[in-house]
């Protein structure tokens, strides 16, 4: 479905991506992990085209897209949320969700109907049902609690329809308990719709526990890869990464 | 359930209700005049149709969709001036000037448009205010086509349409209405409609737009064009009223006139803007009656409110009601983390 070979980035001095080459099958649940500033953003940001790499091609569906808008990229099927929310802050739920489904739909040069349009409506109300903001559907975007915010991003992103969707933390500025709601909610997404899904996550547990892939970067480069199995076991990710003290063996009881 | 009376579909009245909204307003606009026949009253309103929809038209990039344009007065004088050299032709209807004029001007903003909307912010505004400055200096150098700095002379003349005579004072005042109200319903039209979601999505985050597939540019040129097209007819009523056309139409204080409107009246409400004009128009018509100093007491009035309320009266309006609402109708949803309210200023609540 999506496969990134030989990916490279320099921002000046700073090697952000440093040929990456990484195959992601179709229908798959992949976690990228990293220290902080190991480029994992950055690695969203080539494959979504926001930006471009300096080497590298990025597969799919079996094309090469570098190069493309990331307008077209995400017509081609692959839609993205952020790890800082980004809303549209006058708008409520229910409001941004149907113009997102609208503008998925070719619908947003449509001046003579009202919105919102009916059909775009209901998708709207789905998303809004699998994720539970249904409750929510009448409050402004800027008025919504943190973890909302973000399950309002990844309903946006949902909204494209994607085949392969992107999420850059999730779980990002949330409390343990918050945490593991909203991670069983991206779980139960992708059990549901059965699409490509990456994500980035710095918490252990989670990534071993729902992860059926791990890749883990450091200075933009991958340092291993490989089941939840193999990457707690590797020797270079206990080292550099995970340190010594991370108590593995709790998180084999609970996976 | 039938498909008409789905959740979404219970709002779809909304046309319906702006149209009946839209015959109240004209049967008011209609009946002023009739109670109260001073022809400075007529006058009056017909120079608010004009100034009206300027500002209303610039709200539709300033308050919609977020592009500060300081150049939308171009636009109005193009309406003008077209419109104008089209009837002094003498071989022209009224309403084939109208649609020429409006079509021209559309045209004309088409290519600015093209250019100013890949332009971020400041840059936008600048660009728009450059090309403004471009018309101005062209209408004021050509001469021979426009009368330059002495405008366009020589009366506009008005032939009968439709075995109306607008050479009547009360029948040019109700064609005007029509026009004005027509225009009015059109932008609601725009800013309810799909497209106007998506201007509001362009306003708030363009680069989120941008990643759900909007096409930020097309959108914005859009807007852009039809925005002039409605200006136009801003500028074309006033030029059939004073049976001229002047550079001033075109001068960078005539946007900037229009930018205080959209203060004054405020962005939150659709008509807010016709609240600025009504508002200048007055202060502009009492004040330079009693002194010569007016400028000083617009700048100080427009301080107040800007610095003192730091919004348009419409909104200080539209506020309050929000806030009477609000203990009723929203309330936290039970077991929702606490709801905090982020940014303030013009992004606070809701615009429309
Ligand atoms: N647009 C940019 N311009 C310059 N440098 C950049 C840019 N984007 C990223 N970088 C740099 O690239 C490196 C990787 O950043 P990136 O945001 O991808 O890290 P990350 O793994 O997502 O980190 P975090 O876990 O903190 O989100 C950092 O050193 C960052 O400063
Ligand atoms: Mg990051």
């Amino acid at each position: 479905m999506l496969r990134v070979e030989h990916l490279s980035k320099s921002f000046g001095g700073v090697r952000a991506t440093r040929d990456v080459s990484i195959d992601f099958p179709a229908g798959s649940l992949t976690a990228i992990i990293g220290p902080n500033g190991a480029g994992k953003t950055t690695f969203f940001n080539l494959i979504s085209g926001h930006v471009r790499p300096d080497e590298g091609r990025v597969l799919f569906d079996g094309t090469d897209i570098v190069g493309l808008s990331s307008l077209e990229v995400v017509r081609r099927g692959m839609a993205r949320a952020f790890q800082v929310a980004s809303l549209f802050p006058s708008l409520t739920v229910r409001e941004a969700l149907t113009a997102a489904v609208v503008s998925h739909q070719r619908g947003s040069r449509r001046v003579f109907s009202r919105f919102p349009v009916a059909a775009a409506g209901r998708r709207a109300d789905e998303i809004m049902d699998l994720l539970g903001l249904a409750p929510k559907a009448d409050v402004l975007s800027a008025n919504l609690s943190h973890g909302d915010q973000k399950l309002l991003d990844i309903g946006l992103a949902l909204a494209m329809d994607p085949k392969v969707l992107l999420l850059d933390e999730p779980t990002a500025g949330m409390g343990p308990e918050e945490r593991w709601r909203m991670i069983g909610k991206v779980h139960r997404l992708w059990e549901v719709t059965g699409m490509t899904m990456l994500f980035i996550e710095h918490d252990m547990d989670i990534v071993f526990k729902i992860a059926q892939t791990i890749h883990v970067l450091k200075y933009g480069a991958v340092l291993a890869q490989g089941s939840p199995d193999e990457i707690r076991r590797n020797q270079d990710v206990i080292d550099a990464y995970l340190g010594t003290d991370h108590r593995l063996s709790e998180t084999v009881g609970e996976a | 359930m039938r498909p008409g009376l789905s959740p979404a579909g219970l709002r779809r009245p909304g046309l319906a209700r702006d149209v009946a909204i839209a015959l109240t307003g004209l049967a008011l606009l209609l009946a002023l005049p009739m109670a109260f026949p001073a022809p400075a009253l007529r006058d009056f309103l017909i120079y608010f149709f004009a100034y009206g929809l300027l500002a209303m038209s610039l709200n539709l990039l300033v308050g919609l969709t977020g592009l500060v344009s300081f150049g939308h007065a171009a636009y109005f004088a193009t309406g003008a001036y077209v419109f104008g050299l089209l009837m002094q032709t003498g071989r022209v209807s009224i309403p084939v000037g109208v649609l020429a004029a409006v079509g021209g001007t559309a045209l004309v903003a088409l290519v600015i448009g093209a250019i100013c909307v890949r332009l971020k912010e400041i840059y936008f505004s600048f660009i728009t205010l450059a090309f403004q400055m471009f018309i101005h200096s062209v209408i004021v150098t050509w001469v021979s086509l426009t009368g330059g700095d002495q405008g366009l002379r020589g009366g506009i003349p008005r032939p009968p349409v439709l075995g109306l005579d607008l050479n009547d004072a009360r029948t040019l005042y109700g064609a005007c209405a029509v026009v004005f109200v027509l225009c009015i319903l059109a932008m609601r039209q725009v800013s309810q409609s799909p497209f106007g979601y998506t201007l509001r999505m362009i306003r708030d985050n363009p680069a989120r737009a941008n990643f759900l597939g909007v096409d930020v540019t097309a959108m914005k040129l859009g807007i852009f064009v039809f925005a002039a097209a409605m200006a136009s007819v801003g500028g074309l009523i006033l030029a059939l009223f004073v049976s001229g056309a002047y550079p001033e139409f075109a001068f960078w204080t005539t946007s900037g006139e229009a930018i205080f409107m959209i203060m004054l009246g405020g962005i939150k409400i659709f008509l807010g803007p016709l609240v600025g004009t009504l508002l200048l128009q007055t202060l502009n018509h009492f004040v330079t009656i009693y002194t010569e100093h007016h400028g000083l007491v617009l700048g100080t009035v427009i301080l107040v409110i800007v610095l003192g309320l730091r919004r348009g009266l419409a909104d200080v309006l539209f506020d309050w009601l929000q806030a009477r609402r609000a203990p009723r109708a929203a309330g936290p949803a039970p077991g929702s983390l606490e709801a905090e309210p982020i940014g303030d200023g013009a992004l606070k609540g809701r615009t429309v």
